[in-house]
């Protein structure tokens, strides 16, 4: 049986986890592929306790895309931001568990892409509300 | 000479006879760059293994035949698109290479501010992204051609922006993005008479139709030898003698001077002034081989074999494909051996990567045509394209592989076999 398109990654890209919006994310970033127009933006709340709360998603793509990120957004859902850091390629690859060809892994990888430059572009903003008032950043760091 | 027998055809060319899971390759991606036949191979291998030496230098038997054979080669490429003086042929790359020399060494000494370019909607962006640079530095404008939704350019759209009195139109003579073979010779005549010089981007109609500069009446054609059967590194820039006289150096180097002092140095003749340093010289004399085997098959049979294939591939796909949607002029009349389309609710690089399983190579993607891709409404399509190899077994293919495509996706569980297992 070819397994690249196995029936989970099928199901994921039809039906993805956690698609919508959040009103109020604490982390936002919109990650794409210009050379594929993949596309998503990734919302993270983040609770007090520094563990990640909601999650959402929007995008549009090819399955591969899609279905890692709607398999990334399950994954951290109530981690704390600290444990994401440590995610990597292998993580989502073990999750999509398939042979991603050399051509399609930046499909594969948007989704973490997308979800490091979210975590980053909260910490920068952290960073510049500690020092001083400046506002609060545009929702998307492109 | 009969029509083309693609059985016959396919039979010089390699790499149809590797093996692809039990399965000869079905190669539909020819717009990005063509297969080689078996006499260029050789043609490359005979310099590389009998006479390697360096063109325009060596004073010994094979710097001489090296120095013929690239100068032949020129020759080859001058007639093969009805330039009158093999002087008018500069070496490049590729089209790319070729569009970028004109923008740097004509464009750079001739634009002034406030001056205007007009392009078209279609373009590769190889004949966007130099113009851009060059409008930014000289404080130039940059106008377009807009495309119909059959996207064929809007010829009022056109004759609108010709009364910009722009120094320059450059559009392209076939659509690599969905196969739109534009009506060259009426848009020169109409921006000649606005007192523009034109610029033709040939590398999508030089492989598939025949080409007579002189009757299209531009100032430049350009046209890469990697699709038109030829090596990767070969490629050709056309331009009047007398532009390319005036035209400064686009490079500086070896083999473009005359003499060369301290602190001076004076040009050598065109087009030589335009090919600095040692040039590919394996893939001109490839490319020369590549021109002289399609003017034995002869350029009208090769664009009524792919009018005649275009034609099948667009009732086969409608017919057999449920909700394809397709891309481009409806006419084979005015459609290069291009077909473009979607799958609904399957992303191009899904449809491909299925279609690899089953040796059918395809492009996904926008084909470097992002602009055109935000007119047709889409991030990425689909893109199946011929030449004088394709024949109807690789659309009967294309098409049974998209069914199995649209079947993945529809979910009743028929995931594709491995190609080896489904023989």
């Amino acid at each position: 049986m070819d397994d690249l398109y196995r029936d989970e990654i099928l199901e994921h890209y039809r039906h993805p986890h956690n698609f919508g919006t959040l009103p109020e994310p604490d982390a936002v970033y919109e990650g794409s592929n210009p050379l594929c127009g993949d596309r998503i933006t990734l919302m993270l709340g983040i609770n007090d306790d520094g563990t990640v709360g909601e999650v959402a998603f929007t995008g549009r793509g090819c399955a591969i895309s899609q279905a890692s990120t709607s398999m990334l957004t399950d994954e951290i859902k109530g981690k704390p931001i600290s444990e994401l850091a440590l995610l990597g390629k292998d993580d989502v690859l073990e999750n999509l568990g398939i042979e991603i060809s050399p051509a399609r892994l930046k499909c594969a990888l948007l989704s973490l892409d997308t979800l490091r430059r979210a975590l980053a572009s909260r910490v920068a903003w952290q960073a510049s509300t500690d020092s001083d008032d400046s506002p609060a950043p545009a929702t998307s760091a492109r | 000479m009969p029509p083309i027998d693609p059985q016959l055809i396919r039979a010089d060319f390699p790499i149809f006879e590797r093996d692809f899971g039990g399965r000869r390759l079905a190669y539909l991606d020819s717009a990005a760059t063509s297969l080689k036949p078996r006499p260029v191979i050789d043609a490359v291998n005979d310099y590389n293994s009998r006479y390697t030496a360096n063109v325009h230098r060596g004073i010994y038997t094979t710097g001489e035949e090296a120095t013929a054979a690239y100068e032949a080669a020129r020759v080859t490429a001058a007639r093969f698109i009805g330039a009158p003086d093999h002087h008018e042929i500069v070496f490049v790359r590729n089209a790319t290479e070729a569009i970028n020399l004109v923008a740097y060494s004509w464009g750079r000494r001739n634009l002034r501010q406030a001056d205007t370019i007009v392009l078209t909607e279609l373009e590769h962006h190889a004949n966007l992204v130099p113009w851009q640079l060059l409008s930014q530095e000289k404080d130039a404008d940059l106008e377009f051609v807009a495309i119909d939704d059959d996207g064929r350019l809007n010829q009022q759209s056109f004759e609108v922006l010709l009364r910009t009195r722009p120094k320059l139109v450059a559009f392209t003579h076939v659509s690599n993005g969905i196969g739109t073979i534009n009506p060259v010779k009426e848009m020169v005549a109409k921006a000649k008479a606005a007192g523009a010089l034109v610029l033709i981007d040939g590398a999508q109609a030089v492989p598939h139709t025949a080409v007579d500069v002189v009757d299209l009446g531009c100032d430049f054609y350009v046209f890469s030898g990697h699709k038109v059967l030829g090596p990767t590194g070969s490629g050709a820039l056309w331009a009047r003698r007398e532009l390319l006289e005036e035209m400064p150096p686009f490079m500086g180097g070896g083999e473009m001077i005359r003499e060369v002092h301290l602190r001076r140095t004076t040009f050598n003749d065109v087009p030589w002034k335009f090919e600095a340093g040692t040039p590919d010289i394996a893939a001109a004399i490839g490319l020369g081989a590549a021109l002289d085997y399609l003017t034995a098959i002869g350029m009208d049979h090769v664009r009524a074999h792919e009018r005649a294939l275009t034609g099948y591939a667009l009732e086969t796909l409608q017919e057999h494909v449920p909700d394809i949607q397709i891309y481009g002029p409806p006419s084979v009349d005015d459609r290069a051996g291009i077909v473009t389309f979607n799958l609904p609710g399957v992303h191009p690089h899904d449809v491909a990567t299925l279609l690899d399983r089953e040796a059918i190579a395809i492009r996904a993607g926008h084909h470097c045509t992002q602009p055109l891709h935000e007119r047709l409404g889409e991030t990425a399509t689909c893109r199946a394209s011929f030449n004088v190899y394709s024949d109807r077994d690789d659309i009967d293919r294309l098409a049974a592989g998209l069914r199995k495509v649209q079947r993945v996706f529809a979910g009743d569980g028929v995931a594709t076999a491995p190609v080896a297992a489904s023989r």
